[in-house]
Parts: structure tokens; sequence; C-alpha cells
């Protein structure tokens, strides 16, 4: 099967970023939509996660209504030529959910690793992340920990979306 | 919490489908027969679950930076001008995620967009609407391999 022209493949991933309707057939509903056949929206979900576009499909929770109350972003100061090294070996860790190397902005912001620990309350999020220093080998590294306040929005990134709608998650809800 | 209200079908809906959901003509149905249950049964379950806010939606987690762009922006913000500072800043379509962290640096955001430029302009406004500079740390580099977020039911 052909690849899409890139105009069907933004209005693809406009519609999928936003969730999959909830009915029996939803690729068939999002070919509707955007004017394409099932197995072309199939094929297409199918070649972003060949190409590594898409890391995952599937369910997404929100940690949060499921008891996992507190969240710290744990940001370490690393020296640059072993943050790849374990950036690597923390990412292996199932309570670690993200872990990415971002830029230091000194002198106000030292931290080139960011780390997200989720658990039940900030005590836990503590232990775990005394756990993954020793782990790694980083005992005496220079990390801080930022416990989740407030959140004031939470939603999926829309990156092509008409995000300006409410998401249009449910194309039928009647039972 | 941990065992408040999920039935077995329910738990496994949400934990053993984060990722390699079925990509074939009837999904639902797929997972019904995988769990023993019935398509609209299923389709019932993620229904309530995302009706009531644990499932955000099921669909794809892109890879940063692949098919738009985004980055992680911080800012000090006087406790007292919070508030409003953090409504100002969720009321910008391109800003997904907001929260408040304990530290100096006490607004944290992520803002995503469908080139540099139109990121760059982003904040600009951002900054300029919301009347404090940001701090801008995009992703130089992604060590973490994202299968989903595996919930412990009973003790964490």
């Amino acid at each position: 099967m052909q690849a899409m022209t890139p105009d069907l493949s933004q209005a693809l991933i406009a519609e999928i970023e936003q969730g999959l309707p909830l009915c029996e057939r939803p690729y068939a509903e999002i070919g509707r939509r955007i004017g394409c056949s099932e197995e072309e929206v199939i094929a297409a979900i199918q070649r972003l996660q060949c190409e590594g576009d898409i890391k995952r499909f599937g369910v997404v929770v929100r940690h949060r209504k499921l008891g996992y109350r507190a969240n710290g972003m744990v940001v370490w100061n690393i020296p640059d030529e072993r943050v790849a090294e374990l950036g690597r070996c923390m990412g292996r860790f199932p309570f670690v959910t993200l872990c990415y190397r971002r830029p230091r902005r000194l002198p106000h912001w030292p931290y080139n690793l960011f780390t997200m620990v989720h658990g039940r309350d900030r005590e836990a999020v503590a232990e775990k992340t005394r756990h993954l220093a020793e782990s790694c080998g980083l005992r005496d590294a220079d990390y801080r920990i930022l416990f989740s306040g407030r959140c004031f929005k939470q939603r999926g990134a829309r990156y092509l979306g008409r995000a300006l709608e409410e998401p249009t998650g449910d194309c039928s809800r009647a039972r | 919490m941990s065992d408040t209200g999920y039935s077995v079908l329910e738990k496994r809906l949400l934990n053993e489908v984060q990722h390699g959901f079925p990509l074939s003509t009837r999904p639902f149905a797929e997972l019904a027969e995988r769990f023993d249950s019935d398509e609209q049964t299923v389709l019932n379950a993620y229904r309530r679950l995302q009706d009531e806010g644990v499932v955000s939606r099921i669909g794809p987690v892109f890879r940063p930076n692949r098919i738009g762009v985004s980055t992680l922006a911080a800012m000090a913000v006087p406790p007292q001008d919070l508030e409003r500072v953090a409504a100002c800043i969720s009321a910008r379509p391109e800003v997904n995620h907001n929260y408040e962290r304990l530290h100096e640096f006490n607004l944290w955001f992520v803002v995503t967009a469908r080139d540099t430029q139109e990121l760059q302009a982003a904040l600009q406004a951002i900054e300029q609407e919301c009347g404090y500079p940001l701090m801008d740390l995009p992703m130089l580099e992604d060590y973490y391999i994202d299968l989903g977020f595996e919930i412990h039911w009973g003790d964490d």
C-alpha cells in the first residue's frame, strides 16, 4: 500500500492524537472522518510505529486518578561525558516514566538529566529516587526532587490537532 | 485505594494494553477474546474509565520532536501571582502539561507546536502575556523506552 499524502497523514495524526473513538470499528470511523479507508488508517499507524514516530500505541492512564498522587521530577547534575550512560541506566527502571537529557542554564540551572518518578506519596518517590541513585552508582550525586504541587493542566500533546476544540472521544455513547 | 472498585477485567484493560493496542478491524473484540469477555463489555468498560478520567485516551505516544516539536519550560513566579500566571499559561492551546512544582522555579509546562518557528513564537507570546521570563529546556536526548506504566494494585 502506498504511503499517505502529507495532508492525509497530518489529518490522521490530528485524529489519533486525541484518542481513538470508542466504537466497534474505530479505524473505520477515523477513515470516514478524514476520507480514506479503514485499511489505509491501520497501515498508516503501523508505518508511524515502524518508523519510530510512535513510541507506543495503547491506553494512556492518568496516574493521579489511580492513587499515584505524587510525582517527582528528579533533576541530576551529571558530568556531560557520563550523561548518556547514566540516562540509559535510569531509563530501565519501571517506576521511571521519562528520562531526558536537557541543557543546563547556568548560573540558575545546573541540571542536565531529568527523570520522572511516580509514587503513592512523596516518601515513596524519595525512596525510589534513593534506590535509583544507588543502583546507578550515584550515591553522592547532585540531584534535586521537584515534587508536584497543583496540576493546572494535563492532556495529551496536540501537535497538529484541533487544539481549541474539546476532544471528541466517543463516536457512540449509547450502549 | 488500590483495589477500590476495579474489576479484574478493568485492571487488565488498564495494565495490559498500554502498548500494542490491536491494529485490526475490531480491536475491542480482539481484546475481549484475549480477556475472555465480549466486545460491548470491553467498550463500555473503556467508556466508563475514560469518563472517570482514569484513562486519558487510547492512542499514540509520539516520540518527542518527530511529528512536531516540543519543549519543557519553567518559570519562577511569586506565590501570590501563581494562580493567575498558571491560568494564563493553561489557556494557551500549545500547552499540554502545566504543573506547580516545589522549587524556586515553581511552574513547569510543556509547549508543543508544528515547527521550531511556531514554538519560539508561542514561548515569546507566553512571556509577554503572562508577565515573567521563562527558562526553555528542550530535550536533547531521550533515554527512555516507553512501555507504559505498570499499575500495582496491592501495596506499592
